[in-house]
C-alpha cells in the first residue's frame, strides 16, 4: 500500500460504504424509467409514491446487474439472499420503510485486490441491493442545504433508483489508499457496464468509516462515519480531516463520540450530523411482499463467463507486457481508452508503441475535443497504420505528429496518404544526410569551433539546424550519429 | 321497468336470468340499489354508492351482450383500490383518497363484466372482528340489528345477507371473511396463499392476507373465485392457481377422511355453536365420511403469534400514511408535528394500539423474543397441518366460537375481540384455504362450519362445502326478509 497515514503513534482505520446506482432501465420495484435529470416528479407511480395498495416486483435486470458486480468484486454470491424492511420515517422515504437488505444479502463477503507497487487488498463485508430515496431539495437553504431552509421539496424521480450499497472491512489503511481503492472499484463497476458511477450526479455515493488506533494495536478505535464526500477529492480530503480531528481529540487526553459527520468540501470542516444516541432503530424485518431471490450455479458460472476484462487483471496484463505501471492503471481504470488501444495493439503487433500513441497524442486530441476513444474520427485502424509507418522508419515522430493532425481533421485521409501528398518520407540516407550536415556546419563555424572546445550541447543546436534544413524529414537517430561522427572525426 | 326480485337471488341464478333475457343488468343494478337506498341507511353496510356510475357500467354491460357473468352485481370491500372511486379502507386518514388503479381482483372483475354496487364498510385497515372499528360507523347484521355483523369484512356480509348485493370480496387475515361469513349465514373462502393478487389491496399484514369471494352459495363462492384468482405481474407473492377452479356439485362424502381437533373445542366455544357443529359432524358420518381424530398442539399458540407478526406488518405497512403525499393532512409548525397531529387524528384506538403493539415487537432488544418467536410459532403451526394432513382429506372446526354478539359488548375488551378469531387464525398463519359454510341457527342467529384443507385444494374444499350445503339445507335469508318484503 502506499505509506499509511500514522502520526505521533496512532494509525488510521478506514472502511468504505460505496453506493452505487444501476444502469437499469427501469426502477428497482416498478416499471418507472431510472433516469437522471427529468422534470421533477414525471418518473413516478403508485410504488413510487407508496400509495396504499401498491405492490414492489423486484426488477431482475438489477438482481443480475449487482449479482454481476458481486462476482467481479470476487464476492461470494449465496443461494438464497432476501429482501427486508428498513424503516424510518423523513419525507424522501414514502413508504416510511426503505427495501433493503438486512441479513441476507445478495452478495456475501469477498476480496477486492488493489495491484501495483504498493498494492493492497480490502475484503469486503457484503453487498446488497436496495432503492434510492427520493431527492430532498430544502428551498431557502444555502446551496439546497438543509440549514436556513423554509421548506422542502421532494422529487421522487429518484425514489427506487437500483441501489448496490458495497460496504468494506475497515482494511484501509491511508487517505490516499481509500482514494486508490474507490477508484479502481468504479472502474470495476464501470467496465462491467452495471454503472456509469458518476459521483457529480450521484450515481456513485461514497461514506467512510474512519478510526484511528494505536500503531500495531489490533483493536478498533470508536468510530464516526462522513457523508457527503461527493468527489474523490473530497473523499481524501474528509478522510484526512477527520483523522485529523480524531488525532487532536485523543492527543487532547479526550474520546472520539461515535457520530455521523458531514464534510464541508468548502470550509474543509466536518459538522455532526448525529450521536449514537440518535442513531435510527431500524426495526427490519424480511419483506414479506417478496419472495426471495434464489441463484442457481448454473446462471452464476454463466454470468462470470459473461465479464469483460477487469480493471486488475487488465492492469496485469499491460505490466507483464512492458508498460509503466502508471501507463497501465490510467488504461487499466479507462474501459474505453484500453479497448482502443487493444485494436492499435492487435493491428500493429507492437503494444508499447501502441500505448504511447494511445496514452499521447490520442489521448491529448480526446482530451482537447471532448471526445470518447469510439466517438474520435481516428479510428483504432487509422492510427495503426500510421504506427506502421513510424515503426519502419517511413517517417520519423515530428512527421507523423503531422499526419495525425490531419488524421483527426480529415476523416477521409489516411497515414500513407498524408504522407505522399506532403513529402513526408523520413530523410534517412548517409549521402542525403551528408549533404545536409555538410551545409550547415559550413554555415555555422563558430558553433563547430565552440564544439570542438568542448561545448557539448551545442550539437542540440547543430541537429535542430540540420533538421530544419531538412524540412523536419531527416531521421533524427541517424543524423545525431553522422553529425557527431563528423564533429568528432 | 319490471322490478327484479332480489331477495336469496345468488349470483349464478341473476348470471342466467341475463344470459336469458329475463331481465336486463341495469334493471338488476337498478333493483339492488332501490334496495340499498331503503335498508342501508339503517344497516350501514356501504361507504360509498354511486348509482349513476353503478347504471352506466350496467348498461355498457348490457350493450355488449351479456356472456357469462358479464352484468351481475358485486360489492367491494373499501379496502380494495378501485380506480378513480374514493377508497377509504374504514379511516379518517384516507378520507377522500382516490386510487389511481384498480385493485387486481377488481380489474377482474370489470374484466368479467361485474358490475360494481359500490364499498363497503369494515374495520378500520381490516384491524378488527365486528365492524365496529371502522371510522365511519359500525355495520348492523341483518339478521339481528342489535348485532354485529363480524369483521372485518362486516359491510361485505351484510350487503349479501340483506339482498343489497348478489355477492362481495372481502379480504381474510385472520378470519375476516370467514367469520363474518358465518355470522351472516354465508359462504366464505380463504384461499391459498399466493393464488389472488393483493396488488391494490391497502395492506394490513402483507403475509396473512388473501381476497375471497363471500356469497349466498358454494357454487356462487366458486363462480366468483374462478374470477378473481390468477397470477398477477403485479403481486411477486401471487403465483396463481395449480389447477382451474370447477364448480362443485353437491353428493355424498363416502371415503373422506375428516380430521376433528377434538382439543381445540374444548374451551371457550358457546354451547349452541357446539351443537350445530357435533350435528353437522354426524351429517358428514351420514355422507359417508369418516372422522378422525387430529392434533393441532400449537393452534392454540396461533392468537399470541398473530398479534405479533400481523401488528408487526402493520406498523410497517402504516407508516406510509403520514399527510404528506395523499389523504389526511393536519398541518404543524414543522414536519414532526405535522405527521404527529396527522396520524393522531387520522387513525382510530385500535389501528394505533395495533401499531404500537407492532413496533415494540420488531424494536431493538425485543424483536428475538416477540417478532422471531412468533415466526417460530408460526412454522410450528404449519407443521401441524402438514402432519394432520398426512391423515385426512380436510380439518372440521366450527368458524367462530360464537354467534353475532351485541354491538358495543366487546369494545372494551380487546382479548375477548381478539379472541373470537381463535378457529380461524391458524389458517392464516399456515397460507392454506378454508371454506366457511352456513351450519344453520343458534337461537335465530346464524353459526359457520369452517373446512380447512391443505394447500391448493380449493376445489375438495368446494366438493365438500357442496355436500354439506345440501345436507344441511339452510335457508340464507334472514326472517325479516322473507315473504316478498321488498
Amino acid at each position: 500500500m502506499s505509506a499509511p497515514w500514522q502520526k505521533d503513534g496512532y494509525e488510521a482505520v478506514i472502511g468504505l460504504e460505496i453506493h452505487v446506482q444501476l444502469a437499469t432501465n427501469s426502477k428497482m420495484f416498478c416499471s418507472c424509467a431510472n433516469q437522471f435529470g427529468d422534470e421533477p416528479n414525471t418518473n413516478v407511480c403508485m410504488v413510487c409514491l407508496a400509495h396504499p395498495g401498491a405492490m414492489p416486483v423486484a426488477n431482475s435486470e438489477a438482481i443480475r446487474q449487482a449479482t454481476r458486480v458481486g462476482v467481479a468484486l470476487g464476492c461470494r454470491i449465496p443461494e438464497t439472499s432476501e429482501f427486508s424492511r428498513k424503516q424510518y420515517f423523513y419525507p424522501d422515504s414514502p413508504k416510511a420503510y426503505q427495501i433493503s437488505q438486512y441479513d441476507q444479502p445478495l452478495c456475501a463477503e469477498g476480496l477486492f485486490r488493489v495491484p501495483g507497487e504498493g498494492g493492497f487488498d480490502v475484503r469486503l463485508t457484503r453487498a446488497h441491493l436496495e432503492e434510492d430515496a427520493a431527492k430532498m431539495i430544502h428551498a431557502g437553504g444555502e446551496g439546497g442545504r438543509i440549514s436556513g431552509s423554509a421548506g422542502s421539496i421532494v422529487d421522487f424521480n429518484r425514489v427506487g433508483t437500483p441501489l448496490l450499497e458495497i460496504v468494506s472491512e475497515p482494511d484501509i489503511r491511508s487517505p490516499e489508499d481509500a482514494r486508490r481503492f474507490l477508484t479502481l472499484l468504479r472502474a470495476t463497476v464501470v467496465a462491467i457496464g452495471a454503472s456509469e458511477c458518476d459521483m457529480e450526479k450521484g450515481s456513485l455515493r461514497a461514506d467512510a468509516n474512519v478510526s484511528i488506533r494505536p500503531i500495531g494495536s489490533s483493536e478498533y478505535g470508536t468510530k464516526t462515519e462522513l457523508k457527503n464526500m461527493n468527489s474523490f477529492r473530497f473523499l481524501e480530503r474528509g478522510i484526512e480531516a477527520e483523522l485529523e480531528r480524531q488525532l487532536e481529540v485523543v492527543l487532547g487526553g479526550g474520546t472520539v463520540q461515535q457520530e455521523t459527520l458531514h464534510f464541508d468540501p468548502v470550509a474543509g470542516t466536518l459538522s455532526s450530523l448525529r450521536s449514537k444516541e440518535q442513531a435510527h432503530d431500524y426495526r427490519y424485518f424480511p419483506e414479506p411482499d417478496l419472495l426471495p431471490v434464489h441463484q442457481t450455479e448454473a446462471g452464476l458460472i454463466e454470468l462470470g463467463s459473461d465479464l469483460p476484462e477487469l480493471p486488475a487483471a487488465r492492469f496485469d496484463r499491460l505490466v507483464a507486457a512492458g508498460l509503466t505501471e502508471p501507463t497501465a492503471l490510467a488504461l487499466a481504470v479507462d474501459a474505453g481508452l484500453a479497448g482502443y488501444l487493444d485494436a492499435v495493439a492487435t493491428a500493429t503487433g507492437d503494444l508499447k508503441t501502441s500505448a504511447n500513441w494511445t496514452m499521447g497524442e490520442f489521448s491529448a486530441h480526446l482530451n482537447g475535443a471532448g471526445l470518447s476513444a469510439d466517438q474520435s474520427p481516428v479510428t483504432p485502424e487509422r492510427l495503426a497504420a500510421l504506427i506502421a509507418l513510424v515503426v519502419d522508419g517511413t517517417i520519423n515522430q515530428t512527421a507523423a505528429k503531422e499526419v495525425f493532425g490531419v488524421l483527426v481533421e480529415d476523416a477521409q485521409a489516411t497515414a500513407a496518404g498524408v504522407v505522399a501528398d506532403r513529402n513526408l518520407a523520413q530523410v534517412g540516407g548517409d549521402d542525403a544526410l551528408g549533404e545536409i550536415i555538410d551545409a550547415v556546419l559550413a554555415a555555422h563555424p563558430e558553433e563547430v569551433e565552440a564544439f570542438k572546445g568542448g561545448r557539448e550541447q551545442v550539437i542540440g543546436f547543430l541537429v535542430g539546424q540540420c533538421m530544419k534544413q531538412s524540412g523536419g524529414r531527416a531521421d533524427a537517430k541517424a543524423l545525431q550519429g553522422l553529425l557527431r561522427a563528423r564533429l568528432n572525426g | 321497468m319490471a322490478a327484479v326480485d332480489v331477495i336469496g337471488l345468488t349470483a349464478e341464478r341473476a348470471a342466467a336470468m341475463l344470459r336469458a333475457g329475463e331481465c336486463s343488468s341495469e334493471e338488476l343494478a337498478g333493483a339492488y340499489l332501490e334496495r340499498i337506498e331503503v335498508f342501508d341507511p339503517a344497516l350501514h353496510a356501504f361507504l360509498h354508492v354511486d348509482p349513476e356510475h353503478t347504471l352506466a357500467a350496467a348498461r355498457v354491460q348490457d350493450q355488449s351482450g351479456n356472456v357469462g357473468l358479464a352484468g351481475v352485481p358485486i360489492a367491494y370491500k373499501d379496502l380494495l383500490s378501485t380506480k378513480g372511486v374514493p377508497t377509504t379502507a374504514g379511516s379518517k386518514i384516507l378520507e377522500g383518497f382516490i386510487p389511481l388503479e384498480d385493485a387486481d381482483v377488481v380489474a377482474r372483475g370489470n374484466a368479467a363484466g361485474l358490475v360494481s354496487l359500490g364499498k363497503t364498510n369494515l374495520d378500520e385497515f381490516a384491524m378488527g372482528s365486528s365492524t365496529e372499528h371502522s371510522a365511519y360507523g359500525p355495520t348492523r347484521n341483518p339478521w339481528d340489528q342489535t348485532r354485529v355483523p363480524g369483521g372485518s369484512s362486516g359491510g361485505s356480509a351484510a350487503v349479501v345477507a340483506a339482498g343489497l348485493a348478489p355477492w362481495s370480496l372481502g379480504t381474510d387475515t385472520g378470519g375476516s371473511i370467514r367469520q363474518p361469513a358465518a355470522f351472516c349465514g354465508l359462504v366464505g373462502l380463504m384461499p391459498t396463499y399466493g393464488t389472488v393478487s393483493r396488488f391494490g389491496v391497502v395492506a394490513f399484514a402483507c403475509s396473512l392476507e388473501q381476497v375471497g369471494p363471500m356469497t349466498l352459495t358454494v357454487r356462487d363462492c366458486a363462480l366468483l373465485q374462478q374470477v378473481i384468482a390468477g397470477g398477477s405481474e403485479r403481486d411477486a407473492t401471487c403465483v396463481g392457481l395449480r389447477e382451474p377452479i370447477v364448480l362443485p356439485e353437491p353428493g355424498r362424502l363416502d371415503g373422506v377422511r375428516f380430521g376433528v381437533p377434538w382439543a381445540e373445542l374444548e374451551d371457550g366455544v358457546d354451547p349452541g355453536i357446539r351443537e350445530r357443529f357435533d350435528a353437522s359432524l354426524k351429517l358428514a358420518t351420514e355422507l359417508g365420511a369418516e372422522l378422525v381424530d387430529v392434533e393441532l398442539p400449537y393452534a392454540r399458540h396461533g392468537l399470541a403469534a398473530y398479534y405479533v407478526i400481523a401488528p408487526a406488518e402493520a406498523s410497517a405497512n402504516l407508516s406510509r400514511f403520514d399527510g404528506v403525499r395523499y389523504g389526511l393532512r393536519v398541518d404543524g409548525p414543522d414536519l414532526r408535528s405535522m405527521v404527529e397531529a396527522t396520524r393522531s387524528a387520522g387513525f382510530g384506538p385500535e389501528v394505533k394500539r395495533r401499531i404500537m403493539i407492532g413496533t415494540y415487537a420488531l424494536s431493538a432488544g425485543y424483536h428475538d423474543a416477540y417478532y422471531v418467536q412468533a415466526q417460530r410459532v408460526r412454522t410450528l403451526i404449519r407443521r401441524d397441518f402438514d402432519a394432520a394432513f398426512g391423515g385426512v382429506d380436510a380439518i372440521l372446526l366450527p368458524t367462530a366460537p360464537t354467534t353475532a354478539f351485541p354491538i358495543g359488548s366487546r369494545m372494551d375488551d380487546p382479548l375477548a375481540m381478539y379472541a373470537n378469531d381463535i378457529f380461524t387464525l391458524p389458517v392464516n398463519l399456515a397460507g392454506i384455504p378454508a371454506l366457511s359454510i352456513p351450519n344453520g341457527l343458534v337461537e335465530g342467529l346464524p353459526s359457520g362450519l369452517q373446512i380447512i384443507g391443505a394447500a391448493h385444494t380449493e376445489n375438495t374444499l368446494l366438493r365438500f362445502g357442496a355436500a354439506f350445503e345440501q345436507a344441511i339445507g339452510f335457508d340464507s335469508v334472514p326472517p325479516a326478509l322473507r315473504g316478498g318484503a321488498a
